[in-house]
Order: structure tokens, then C-alpha cells, then sequence
């Protein structure tokens, strides 16, 4: 089986029997990433470019061990050290970038957009990795596989998102991709937070954090960034963490089995108290090694491979 | 120089829609007599056949962007004139947001010098509100109005100050110049790039709310009750606007409207998977609104179509969703897109007279009319001559627009600038 699609672009984009194949595929792969040697030669000969416009050394890294793990060469541009970049726009520097012929280009960009634009524009398969505020879904991929790992499923669960869900392209991703498996979203912010006609998403609002809680089987929390005062989404960092933020108090009110996740970084003590982010219920680190194993299923999928072809 | 025109039916609520022979001699409407009568078709330098084709007092698109100078790669004052008579306009008026701004008399001239040149559709400038457009101090209405300009608006720039705006309309009223505004609240938009929305939610763009336009339409119907100015809305976008200019309309404020063909044709889900042709400022906006413009237009609240041509060339349309300038080309496709909601019973062929000729002509001072004694500015159409869209068929020196592939269910055939033909 195979996707669809040469280009991963979001989650709406992904049928639920490709996010399964996506699921399985990385299980396998994160068996790799136990071994001592941590190399197969599926991708050998494949050359993978990792172009970074927003500095993100989280995803990059996790994409670029994804890359070697699998044998492919990787190469990393970003838009400060490339003269590529240089009064190009993009489709020029798209163009420049498909002469050297690459097999997958994985793109963080900070215009929404930009990747479908690029997947348009080359014959490489293009992976997004993060655009904007539209869309992330490597980011929901592994959030799938983590909490299906941990509960055995997906569909049924019930996912609380807190923060400052106008800005997040994890939200946006999340949500398609949480309810297009099953499960039930509801976010949680001070209106200010709440994008219009988020509710056509699929998700559920509220803007009482204790209602987000109660009866979540999973939390995600979300990052908030302080200079969003100056666009008045908030007033300061204390009242929010007050009203917003996830303490012990707070937890003790959530389900006994509940999961908490960040997409990272995390503002510790102000959306998330430090005993939460190292405790027991957390599958922070979880996401981090599922991130890589995602990453090299569908680095190998779009590459063309067919599952169960890799167990030579 | 005698043309006769035979046959047509012409479209003019002044005149009974009714077909007749129109004799047109050295460019003013001589006779409109009865189809066949008077017989002396020999002695016409050309016959125009015109069975089955309507006859129009000549169109005016009364906001239009013709680039030049400054931005000669867009559009030229001879491509954009060009693409107009293709359209059926026998006249556009060009906003002022040029390089440099058209804030002064010589600018005012050389633009209709450069138009005299080209030779085709009229050009009527609109100058700027304020010098430079940027809000600061006013420019010299009474040397522009001297010069030519039949209105003035620092379109592209809202007035963000109510106390320029005020003495804006105040000064303007004084030379009998209509102020034309742009209105948008620019906090309000924010970095905003397409409708406040569901659809911009799951696009993830960050959205425009209706309100930055209602906001500042709400103000300057205000100002135009203080001072009595004649206030014209450019590119009216949100039912709010709609509902607040048909209000103010009622309470006799002097207020005219006009929207574009793309307000009443297409929402905010053009926008598809981040096409940079649907992108424009007003953004389009939902189905709602859409409808809301079609009611203002039925009931009269809207006065007039104006494209707001804005020409961009590919490599500036082909990029970020959010870096991508703002508009799309209109001259062409105008009288098509406007025939479908004639084809729809929304507008009759009276009404879509009145606001694409009518009425822009009774805004700015300009005579229209299918009446003897008058210019033969003329506009011909065929209600049922179906065409595709096609880039490469263009006048305009630009191709950014939704529309192309559209079937459209008429065209200009003709179209008469003081009885010189100037397409057809
Ligand atoms: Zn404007
Ligand atoms: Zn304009």
C-alpha cells in the first residue's frame, strides 16, 4: 500500500486508512531507533533537503536523524545562511532547489500556504513541517501514535488543547486529526485565543479550563508566547497562568489515566507546572522518540515504499 | 463622418427600451427614429448592423488602477484604456495611488495626455485626498478639479483621521468634488489577509472581520451628514456596510455605493488552497454577505459596479498567500460577470445601465444617455454571445484573475467614444 498523494501537506489531505499505514509503518520504524545500530539502507541514495525559513531546532533535528537513520543524505538549508534565499522569491528558489534533484523536501516556512505552493511547484515530494499557522501534521502524527501507543486507541478518547489556539498550527492539525479518528476535541482559551468558526473544525469550545479537564483522556498544552500582549490577546503572564495554566490542583480533577502532552517548548510554570511536565503522566518524551520514528515513515512512504518491503 | 446604427435595442430608462435606428453624426447622436425609417443609409459612411444587440449610453468603470506612472510592467494608460474599450467601458476613472502619487496638477495633466494619446476609453483621474496619500495635509482641490479630476480619494490608504477626513469633505464640497473612500479600519484588519472566517480558521491566514469595513463606512456616512459632502463607499463588501448605507440613504444623507463583480459573484472559498487570485482587499467574504450584496444592488442601495482593476504581474501573484499583493484585473470581464446577474432576474438590463453607466455619470458630473443632442459615447452588446475567459485574449498587460476558464453569457461587441469606434 502506498499513499495517495506525493506531498504530505495536512491532515485533511490524509485519509484514515493512510494515517493508519503512516501509524503502523513508524511502530516498525521505531524499532530501528532501539537497536544498537541505529542504520538501515532504505533510503540509500535518496536525497532528502530539510529547508527551515523559522528557525525550529526540534523538528529539523528530528527530521535530520529520521533522514540518517534511514541511510538517505540529508542536507539542511536555512533561510539565514542561504544565499538561495536572497531577494528570490520563493518559486525561484523552488526552482533553483529542484535542479539539484532532490527526492523529498521537507519545509517550515512562516506563511500558511506554502508548502501546497512548493508541491505545486516541484516534482519532489514535499513534507511540511510546520506552515504558519496552518498546519503541522508530522506534529499530529506523532501525537497519534504516542497516545495510541499509551491507550491501545484512538477512537472514543476525549482531547483537551489549552492555549492560544488562534496561533497553532498543532491545534489546527490536532483537531482534523484527532476527530478524523474518532475521537472528541474540545480547546480551551480566553476568547481571545479562540479562532472564528473553530467549531467547523470539529472541535468544541470552552473557556473554563476545569471543563476542558474534566473527563479528558488526554491534554495537550500549548505553548503561549508572551509577546501575544501586544496584540492584547491577554493581559499577563500570572493572571494566565492562573486561569489557563495546568497545575497539580488542577490535575487532581482529571481522569486518573489521563496523558499530558506539549509540542514543546514548554514555558514551565506558566502553561504547565514542572512537577506535571516531569510526572508520571506525561508523555512529553514519549512524543519527542515518536517524532523520529513518524518522521521516517513517511520520509520512507513518500519516498515510494511499500510496507513490509523494508524487512530484508 | 455619419454612422448609422440599425436596429438595436436600446437600453436606457430615459428612453423607452425599445429597437430603433440611431443616426450618429460627427459624434453626437443626431435622430433615433424608428428601425427603417428615414432611408438614406447611403449616404452613412458606415452602417452599423445591430439587430439582436443592445445599445448603451457608454459604460464607465469609475474605479480603476492604471498603473502609470510608476508601474508600467502592470499596466500602461494605453493597455488599460485598451482593455477597457475591449470591456465595453467608453470611460474608467484612475485612482491616484500611482508612482508618484497623483496629488497635483501635472500629474493630473500628463495622465490625460497620455490618454489622449492612446486614444480609446476617456480617462478621468481621481486625485488624492491627501498629499502623497499620506493623511497629512490636503492637496490643492480646486487647481486638480481645474486640471480634470472629477473626484477625489486616497483609495489604498484609508483616511485614518476623522479630523482630515472632516475637513476633506468639507474643502471638497466647496469645488463640487465628490470624496471617494476606501474604508477600512486598519487596527481593525490587523495583518488580516483574507475574511474573518471559518474558512480562514482552517486555512490557518489570519482574517479580516466585516467590521473593519462597516467601522469606517459608519464614520464617514457621519462626516458626509456634517458636512453635506457627497460621499461615495469604494468596494462595499459586508452586509453591515450595505445595511448602513441604505440606512443612511433613508435619512437623506448624501451617499452613493459602489461594489465590484467579485463581491457579487464569488465568496471567501475562491480562496481554495491559497490562491493569490482570490486574494484582494475588501477580502471576499461569505455567502451571507454576498447575498446581502446582491439585495443592495436589486433595491438600489449599491448605485454602482466598478471593477477596482488592479493589475499585478504573475511573479507578484506567484508567491506567499500573505505576501501577495492585493486585487484582480476587472475591465474585461465586467459586463459578462454583471450579465449573469441580469440572466439570474437580480438585475434587470435597466438597472445594470444605471450603475455601470447612469449613475457614475450622475456621481462625477458627466453626461450619459442614449438621447439626440448628446456624444455618441455608445456601448453595444451581445446578451447572448457566450465566451470563455482566456488569458492570452487580454488587452490588459496583467492575467491576475478567478475568472479564468469562466463561461460568460455576454459581451461588448462595440464600444463608441464620441462616434469613433474604439472596439468592435
Ligand atoms: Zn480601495
Ligand atoms: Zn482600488
Amino acid at each position: 500500500m502506498q499513499l495517495r498523494q506525493k506531498d504530505i501537506l495536512d491532515m485533511d489531505s490524509l485519509s484514515t486508512v493512510e494515517i493508519e499505514l503512516i501509524l503502523d509503518t513508524a511502530a516498525g520504524m521505531k524499532e530501528i531507533s532501539l537497536r544498537p545500530i541505529k542504520k538501515v539502507p532504505t533510503l540509500r541514495g535518496k536525497t532528502v533537503i530539510l529547508f527551515f525559513y523559522e528557525p525550529s531546532t526540534r523538528t529539523r533535528t528530528s527530521f535530520d536523524i529520521a533522514a540518517k537513520r534511514l541511510s538517505a543524505d540529508s542536507l539542511s538549508i536555512s533561510a539565514k545562511t542561504s544565499s538561495l534565499v536572497k531577494g528570490e522569491t520563493l518559486i525561484d528558489t523552488a526552482r533553483n532547489l529542484e535542479a539539484m534533484n532532490p527526492d523529498i523536501l521537507v519545509i517550515r516556512h512562516s506563511s500558511a500556504g506554502v508548502p501546497h505552493l512548493l508541491g505545486r511547484t516541484m516534482a519532489a515530494s514535499v513534507i511540511n513541517a510546520g506552515d504558519g499557522m496552518h498546519a503541522h501534521p508530522t506534529q499530529t502524527l506523532l501525537d497519534l501514535m504516542t497516545v495510541k501507543e499509551k491507550k491501545g486507541r484512538i477512537q472514543g478518547l476525549r482531547l483537551a488543547i489549552i492555549g492560544d489556539i488562534a496561533h497553532s498550527r498543532v491545534a489546527r492539525s490536532d483537531i482534523v486529526g484527532f476527530t478524523k479518528m474518532g475521537a472528541e476535541v474540545t480547546v480551551c482559551a480566553p476568547p481571545t485565543m479562540i479562532p472564528a468558526g473553530i467549531n467547523a473544525l470539529g472541535a468544541s469550545v470552552t473557556h473554563r479550563i476545569e471543563e476542558a479537564i474534566d473527563g479528558a483522556d488526554v491534554i495537550m498544552m500549548l505553548r503561549i508566547q508572551l509577546e501575544r500582549q501586544k496584540d492584547y490577546l491577554f493581559s499577563t503572564v500570572r493572571e494566565y497562568a492562573k486561569y489557563f495554566g495546568l497545575n497539580v490542583r488542577r490535575l487532581q480533577k482529571a481522569r486518573d489515566d489521563v496523558l499530558i502532552m506539549h509540542p514543546g517548548p514548554m514555558n514551565r510554570g506558566v502553561e504547565i507546572a514542572s512537577e506535571i511536565a516531569d510526572g508520571p503522566y506525561s508523555i512529553i518524551l514519549d512524543q519527542v522518540t515518536n517524532g523520529v520514528a513518524v518522521r521516517m515513515a513517511l520520509l520512507y512512504l513518500v519516498a515510494g515504499g511499500v510496507r513490509h518491503a523494508d524487512s530484508d | 463622418m455619419r454612422i448609422l446604427i440599425k436596429g438595436g435595442k436600446i437600453v436606457d430608462p430615459a428612453v423607452s427600451e425599445a429597437e430603433a435606428d440611431l443616426l450618429v453624426v460627427d459624434g453626437v447622436i443626431r435622430e433615433i427614429r424608428p428601425v427603417g425609417a428615414g432611408g438614406e443609409q447611403a449616404a452613412c459612411d458606415r452602417v452599423i448592423d445591430a439587430a439582436g444587440k443592445l445599445v448603451m449610453p457608454g459604460l464607465i468603470d469609475m474605479h480603476v488602477h492604471l498603473r502609470e506612472p510608476g508601474f508600467e510592467y502592470k499596466e500602461t494608460i494605453e493597455s488599460g484604456c485598451a482593455a477597457a474599450a475591449a470591456g465595453g467601458f467608453t470611460a474608467v476613472c484612475c485612482m491616484p495611488n500611482t508612482d508618484p502619487v497623483n496629488d497635483c496638477p501635472e500629474l493630473t495633466e500628463f495622465i490625460l495626455k497620455k490618454a489622449q494619446a492612446a486614444g480609446t476609453a476617456r480617462v478621468h483621474p481621481v486625485a488624492a485626498i491627501s498629499r502623497l496619500s499620506e493623511g497629512k495635509r490636503l492637496c490643492e482641490y480646486g487647481e486638480l478639479k481645474a486640471a480634470g479630476v472629477v473626484a477625489v480619494s486616497d483609495d489604498g490608504r484609508p483616511v485614518e483621521s476623522g479630523r482630515l477626513m472632516r475637513r476633506a469633505m468639507e474643502y471638497a464640497s466647496g469645488f463640487g468634488l465628490p470624496v471617494i473612500s476606501h474604508c477600512e479600519e486598519l487596527s481593525l484588519a490587523g495583518d488580516g489577509v483574507m475574511n474573518e472566517g471559518a474558512y480562514a480558521t482552517k486555512m490557518g491566514l489570519p482574517g479580516i472581520p466585516n467590521t473593519a469595513e462597516s467601522v469606517m463606512v459608519l464614520r464617514d456616512i457621519a462626516l458626509s451628514e456634517l458636512t453635506g459632502c457627497p460621499l461615495h463607499i469604494a468596494h462595499v463588501s459586508t452586509k453591515e456596510s450595505v445595511a448602513a448605507i441604505r440606512e443612511a440613504k433613508k435619512r437623506g444623507v448624501p451617499v452613493t455605493a459602489e461594489t465590484a463583480p467579485h463581491y457579487f459573484t464569488l465568496t471567501e472559498e475562491a480562496v481554495g488552497q491559497y490562491d493569490t487570485h482570490a486574494k484582494m482587499n475588501p477580502p471576499l467574504r461569505s455567502a451571507g454577505d454576498l447575498e446581502a450584496i446582491v439585495e443592495g444592488l436589486a433595491d438600489g442601495t449599491i448605485d454602482v459596479i466598478a471593477t477596482d482593476h488592479a493589475p499585478h504581474a504573475p511573479v507578484e501573484k506567484e508567491v506567499e498567500f500573505d505576501h501577495a499583493p492585493n486585487g484582480i484585473i476587472g475591465l474585461e470581464t465586467s459586463v459578462g460577470l454583471t450579465l449573469r446577474l441580469v440572466r439570474k432576474g437580480v438585475l434587470t438590463l435597466g438597472q445594470m445601465v444605471e450603475k455601470m453607466s447612469l449613475n457614475p455619470a450622475r456621481i462625477l458630473g458627466l453626461t450619459r444617455g442614449v438621447s439626440e443632442g448628446l456624444p455618441a459615447d455608445l456601448t453595444l452588446i451581445d446578451p447572448e454571445q457566450e465566451w470563455t475567459v482566456e488569458a492570452a485574449a487580454f488587452r490588459s498587460l496583467s492575467r491576475n484573475t478567478p475568472f479564468i476558464g469562466w463561461t460568460l453569457p455576454g459581451k461588448a461587441v462595440l464600444t463608441m467614444v464620441g462616434g469613433r469606434i474604439i472596439h468592435g
